[in-house]
């Protein structure tokens, strides 16, 4: 039976879909079990309100068709139930998020609300008045329709204006749902099986002396470990514990909040370091940074490198607006919008310039590990405030030198030492909290990190351990308002909200789990898909990780010295220590804070001859990796932008038809080196080290049972759609009209008279 | 034989892009261009068969320095550059010379170097593709199709194979008459017919409509007969490959289109395909764009200008359009162009790579090449010009290179659905210009015979066939039985880096899954062996408790098939 909608739901006044059941249909029948409809809520979630025979349609649905049911809005997500039963429920169980499912929106979530005529919905309306269909755009790039034409007015109302409270209006942080969710949870005795315990236990949190003296004995550095600020006295703003060139002194600590004090990130194996600071106000006159100046190059034969990244860097500004105007390529929600913009998707790439900033930051990053790789110069980099760009730079500087960082536990590591412990404000550059005051600071700097490294993978697979399907939930994660890793602007943030919100005020602050507690979100074999199993592990692993690793990586520094007479750049320098302090007594601090960015075009070929030299030695996954910047290389996060938009989907292909029959082999390898093992063989004790991680195996092969894979694996399964392909609508109207020289469009295709006879 | 090495010049300089001047010796042979310098480590060695290069000028006259200096721009999307010393003026006049005398064989009368290669492979692969065996290989003839002996002496069509599959009904007296219909005597016959629903995919050239749209009743029947020869559909699907304003202005020189009415149950669609023309000016920017350096800040501007991946996009997604509808709509398609022998040959055969998975194995895209290009008249020596002077020639045209391009975006899409890698699409093209194998010569199939080509030159198959494994894809699952549908946005296209911009040596080509694959397979064989060895030592130590350990290994890690 074929019934218009807008006939019926008299709100909407053009009908853009249709049902195939009428809403009197649906009411006869599902009446008596109109009884309330939850979704399984989380420990502490509350129901604020919910309104029933919601339609959620899409038009990429090839029969047009939507499905009722009811929308909810609770302390946590929107959540649409649908009334049908839930089918083949089994089939999303390999990669089913415990927390949300594939019809939840967690609140921080949502990125934008359209009402009719997708007029942007910015919270404040007019009581009483609701549009009859609502479009929600997330910022993990779904794109979700619903029609409350059908539904009882009161309850409409309600809905509508309870989403756009809770997803649009400013609200405390108290509010978040990791408050109650974590309160409510037994947290963490529930998570403590799987493998979860361990890794989380190996994950470093650097919140700690002992994480911050073991990392920096582990790439033997030789600074100062700073535990003065355990308790805030220092600065807020400072971390709990961080290190600093040893002749730092106690005086300066206290200076300025930490603003101008050379933070250490990451020791070379030559000596020389790699520092972060929040730049100090020019007006100083103090001499602080030339103290720090010093401290730092005192730290490896008095050289020093600093990098100004507010000079040479969009800011975050800029990286907000950019990436504002690359997302819109992917929420779609009407397919032939979709295929015209399809015609101009090059230029539109280009002209966001999303794809630059993050050539930019590699470009940056690749600079930084020059001077360290090459020049043995301590380098320091720094920016207002220190805690964004100087996170994202110095991340990437340690990801392409230092192998450990490439395995998922450094992974984490790192990004708890840069970031969460680097003072990384998550809370403000997100958002969550849609504070007035703080749309200005909202921007998405975690995200161009993530990107930077997926561009590092794209090109360097067998080099990660970690797969882009990690990646691609990482970034998810931010979003979901449960983690505290991403909820506070920097420790004492943290600290402070952790302590407050116990509910034993006595005892230890409320414990939250973190993003990399990961069996919160996924079950076991889900995990398994965090793993590449292209990685490969370091042949010898008899001796420790960094011994083994230093004479590779020297060899595969001898670069031919004749190529890099780079002449002496300005705010680089080695020389004697006396000539060095008259240099810093007499120099003014502009001259330092100016250095990089008026060369940058010779810093660009000098990188260029970096990477052709380097690139001309045999590659070292366990070595040095650098990213290939030009053009046809920095490329589109496919699975992250493209996994929902059905159009794009490659049924039977993508990455996934690889990656499963790599894994597939890697299961046979393992397996047959058990069965050596169950042997005794003695041979076997010499592959212990090299034995692959053949994790993904089983989970692919769980999926392709029942479930028909494509490119957007695994976020999506294909069971819905119907095996058709995708063909382009509105091809060509715009084809060429202008590129065309001359008449060569109107011509036939054989130049010889004789051929239009 | 054969090889002749007609100058050897020292002190020459080649003028890379990349890494600068480099002074060596260049040697000149009526195959080759080769180019060595000792001064670096290790040596640097350009090989070039002179069948590659386009044009030859000279840059420049004698300047204050003394040097001259010439250029060569390629097929193969790259220009080289020399230079030497004038001193020995002779020398330069011969280097100019020779190159453009063996360069360009056919414009100074010699043979093309493929007629003097003498080497033998294990294999004889001019027969790789017989028509016959194919059309077996599809079921047929069967109820409805016939093999007809018509153009036995390519007298129907001298540019279509001497075997054709016509419907039964249709006798050859018939033919004749459609064939006075169709531009070049390009009658529609089957090229593909689907196993199951016997939809069939035919090709042939445009009907000569005309100004005052001329009918053809016995054209009119025989595409009635197609649609009823596959019972599963009353409707017949005519794409035209060429934009519908093109396709119109045709009539204006007596060609044009299937009018609906003329042909009942017909519909036509225009894919919006455009001409050779407008694909080598396409070419031609591409080149500008990717060659020798790219610019890295509008890199996707300059690329979108080419319009290069729009072409291919378009292409792709007519074939997609006639595989939708022969495997989804299990109807049967005409498809033309204007003559039949580009686009269509180009949309014939990707729609047949998708709908039948022989065509992804190595042999099967052997016999896809003879069949839907070569057998079928695609005009190589036309489009590519070997050995050919002319270079403005309004011929020539990369109309196999779209369509070899537009399979490796298929493989891009589908990595496990092709027996064969990105190396075997690029040795293909790579020999579509070297001269070396008599594959590409002349124009179609009559011609070939009367040149003797299997008898003269060697086939490009017989090389590649022996030794498939460099072209072999590791990661190749095989399910013949799959239908492919590419995706074929924008969003999934992209330049094929390892071809277009291959020479620069920036973008080094990875497959690190490959590799990785390689290494697996050879650990697994490795410790299968041993498997196997101490299974047979436990097996010989005790019989009674081996049976229980483990098993036989090799059942146990069968691998298991991949998805569909």
């Amino acid at each position: 039976m074929l019934s218009s909608l807008g006939s019926v739901g008299g709100k909407s006044a053009k009908p853009s879909f249709v049902s195939y059941v009428t809403p009197e249909e649906i009411k006869s029948e599902k009446e008596p079990s109109r009884k309330e409809k939850h979704p399984d809520l989380l420990p502490g979630e509350v129901v604020f309100c919910s309104a029933s025979t919601v339609l959620k349609y899409t038009q990429d649905d090839l029969s047009q068709r939507g499905v009722f049911g009811a929308l909810l809005c609770t302390n946590f997500r929107v959540s649409f139930v649908s009334d049908e039963a839930p089918t083949e429920e089994m089939v999303r169980t390999l990669f089913k998020n415990k927390l949300y499912g594939e019809n939840d929106i967690p609140l921080s979530c949502v990125d934008n609300i359209y009402g009719d005529k997708r007029k942007l919905i910015t919270g404040g309306l007019v009581k009483n008045k609701y549009p009859s269909k609502i479009i929600i755009h997330c910022k993990d790039l779904r794109v979700f329709q619903f029609s409350l034409s059908f539904s009882k007015e009161e309850d409409a109302k309600k809905i509508f204006q309870g989403i756009v409270h809770h997803c649009l209006e400013p609200k405390s942080l108290r509010c978040l749902f990791a408050f109650s969710y974590c309160e409510n949870t037994s947290y963490p005795g529930s998570y403590s099986y799987c493998r979860e315990h361990l890794r989380k236990k190996q994950t470093v949190m650097f919140d700690s002396v002992e994480d911050w003296t073991q990392d920096m004995k582990r790439t033997k550095g030789n600074c100062r470990v700073v535990s003065e600020n355990s308790n805030f006295e220092l600065s807020p703003k400072l971390p709990q514990y961080f290190i600093v060139p040893t002749n730092v002194s106690d005086e300066d600590l206290t200076k300025y909040q930490g603003k101008g004090l050379p933070m250490w990130c990451w020791s070379h194996h030559s000596g020389c370091a790699l520092f972060k600071t929040a730049s100090i106000p020019l007006v100083q006159e103090d001499n602080v940074c030339c103290r720090m100046l010093t401290a730092v190059a005192h730290n490896h034969l008095y050289s020093v490198k600093t990098e100004d990244l507010s000079d040479t860097l969009p800011t975050v500004q800029d990286i907000l607006l950019s990436y504002n105007k690359f997302k819109q390529f992917f929420l779609i929600d009407n397919t032939t919008e979709f295929w015209m913009s399809d015609m101009k998707w090059f230029s539109s790439l280009d002209n966001c310039g999303w794809l630059d900033i993050i050539r930019q930051c590699l470009q940056k990053a690749v600079e930084v590990v020059e001077s360290l790789e090459k020049e043995n110069t301590n380098v320091l980099i720094m920016e207002e405030g220190g805690s964004d760009l100087c996170c994202v730079v110095s991340s990437l500087v340690q990801l392409m030198l230092d192998p450990y960082y490439r395995t998922l536990l450094g992974f984490q590591s790192l990004v708890q030492k840069e970031w969460v412990a680097g003072g990384h404000a998550f809370l403000d550059r997100s958002n969550h909290l849609h504070l007035k005051d703080k749309v200005e600071s909202q921007s998405p700097v975690f995200l161009l990190f993530l990107e930077c490294v997926w561009q590092l993978q794209q090109q360097h697979g067998p080099a990660f351990q970690f797969s882009e399907t990690y990646l691609t939930v990482l970034s998810d994660s931010v979003h979901v308002p449960v983690f505290t890793t991403f909820l506070f602007n920097n420790d004492s943030h943290r600290d402070s909200l952790l302590r407050a919100e116990s509910p034993h005020t006595q005892r230890s602050p409320l414990n939250c789990p973190t993003v990399w507690d990961w069996s919160v979100q996924f079950d076991c074999k889900a995990q398994d898909l965090f793993t590449n199993p292209l990685y490969t592990e370091k042949p010898k692993q008899d001796t420790s990780v960094r011994k083994s690793y230093r004479p590779r990586h020297l060899r595969q520094l001898s670069l031919p010295s004749s190529a890099f007479k780079t002449p002496p750049k300005k705010g680089f320098f080695k020389d004697e220590a006396d000539n060095l302090k008259k240099i810093l007594g007499v120099k003014r601090l502009s001259r330092w804070m100016l250095s990089p960015s008026s060369d940058s075009p010779q810093t660009s070929s000098s990188v260029r001859e970096f990477y052709e030299a380097w690139q001309t030695k045999p590659l070292d996954y366990h070595g040095l990796l650098l990213p290939c910047l030009d053009g046809p290389s920095i490329r589109v996060w496919m699975q992250r932008y493209l996994r929902w938009i059905h159009d794009v989907q490659i049924l039977g292909g993508g990455p996934v038809a690889m990656l499963s029959k790599v894994s597939e082999i890697l299961g046979e390898v393992q397996e047959l080196q058990r069965q050596l093992d169950r042997h005794g063989c003695t041979l076997t004790s010499n592959h212990k080290g090299a034995r692959p991680r053949a994790k993904t195996a089983a989970a692919v092969i769980a999926a392709r049972s029942s479930v028909r894979l494509s490119s957007s694996f695994p976020f999506v399964t294909s069971r819905n759609w119907s095996f058709k392909p995708a063909i382009p609508t509105s091809l060509l109207q715009s084809l060429m009209v202008t590129g065309i020289p001359g008449n060569l469009a109107d011509r036939e295709d054989d130049g010889g008279p004789e051929s239009l006879v | 034989m054969t090889c002749l090495n007609l100058l050897t010049a020292k002190d020459v300089t080649y003028i890379c892009p990349y890494i600068g001047a480099l002074r060596g010796t260049l040697t000149v042979t009526n195959y080759r261009l080769f180019f060595k310098c000792m001064d670096r480590e290790p040596a640097f060695v350009l090989d070039l068969p002179l069948g590659v290069v386009s044009r030859v000028e000279k840059i420049g006259g004698a300047s204050s320095r003394g040097e001259v200096s010439y250029g060569l721009v390629c097929k193969d999307i790259r220009n080289l550059r020399f230079a030497h010393k004038q001193m020995e003026d002779s020398l330069r006049k011969s280097i100019f010379e020779i190159l453009m005398k063996f360069a360009f064989p056919v414009s100074n009368g010699l043979t093309i170097f493929a007629f003097e290669y003498g080497q033998v492979y294990p294999e004889n692969v001019w027969k790789v593709y017989d028509a016959q065996a194919e059309y077996k290989r599809q079921g047929l003839p069967n109820e409805s199709w016939r093999i007809t002996k018509v153009n036995d002496h390519y007298e129907l069509c001298d540019t279509y194979p001497s075997t054709l599959v016509v419907p039964v009904n249709i006798p050859d007296e018939e033919l004749k008459r459609v064939a006075a219909f169709r531009a070049k005597g390009r009658i529609p016959v089957l090229s593909w017919i689907h196993p199951e629903s016997q939809a069939t995919v035919i090709r042939c050239s445009q009907p000569m409509v005309g100004v005052n749209g001329k009918r053809s009743k016995d054209d009119e029947k025989y595409l009635q007969t197609i649609m009823d020869a596959n019972a599963q559909s009353h409707k017949l699907f005519i794409f035209d490959a060429r934009p519908s304003v093109n396709a119109a202005a045709n009539k204006m020189k007596g060609g044009g289109y299937e009018s609906e009415d003329a042909y009942q149950n017909a519909e036509l669609v225009f894919l919006d395909i455009h001409n050779i023309h407008v694909m080598r000016e396409s070419l031609r920017k591409l080149k500008e764009v990717v060659y020798p350096n790219i610019e890295e800040s509008h890199w996707f501007s300059n690329l979108e200008s080419t319009h290069w991946l729009e072409h291919i996009k378009l292409i792709l997604a007519g074939a997609l359009r006639i595989a939708d509808k022969v495997e989804s709509g299990k109807t049967s398609v005409v498809v033309h162009c204007s003559d039949g022998w580009d686009r269509t040959a180009q949309l014939t055969s990707l729609a047949m790579v998708m709908l039948d998975g022989h065509y992804r194995t190595i042999r099967g895209f052997q016999v896809l090449l003879e069949k839907e290009w070569l057998s079928f008249g695609h005009r190589f020596q036309l489009r590519i010009g070997h050995g050919d002077k002319n270079h403005t020639d309004a011929d020539r045209s990369p109309v196999f290179l779209q369509f070899i391009d537009c399979v490796w975006q298929m493989t891009r899409q589908f990595p496990a659905a092709f027996e064969f890698n990105e190396y075997f699409l690029i040795t293909i093209l790579d020999h579509l210009y070297s001269c070396l194998f008599g594959t590409f010569m002349c124009n179609s199939e009559q011609q070939r015979v009367k040149e003797e080509l299997p008898k003269k030159t060697v086939s490009l198959w017989a090389y590649i066939n022996s030794q498939p494994e460099e072209f072999t894809n590791p990661l190749y699952v095989n399910y013949s039985n799959h239908v492919l549908f590419p995706v074929v946005s924008m969003r999934h296209l992209e330049l094929w880096v390892g071809y277009y911009i291959r020479w620069n040596p920036r973008m080094r080509p990875q497959e690190p899954v490959h590799q990785r694959y390689k290494e697996l397979l050879a650990k697994r064989a490795e410790l299968q062996k041993r498997v196997e060895e101490l299974q047979r030592e436990v097996t010989n130590r005790s019989a009674s408790s081996s049976s229980e350990r483990a098993g036989s290994p090799t059942r146990s890690i069968t691998p298991v098939q991949t998805f569909v």
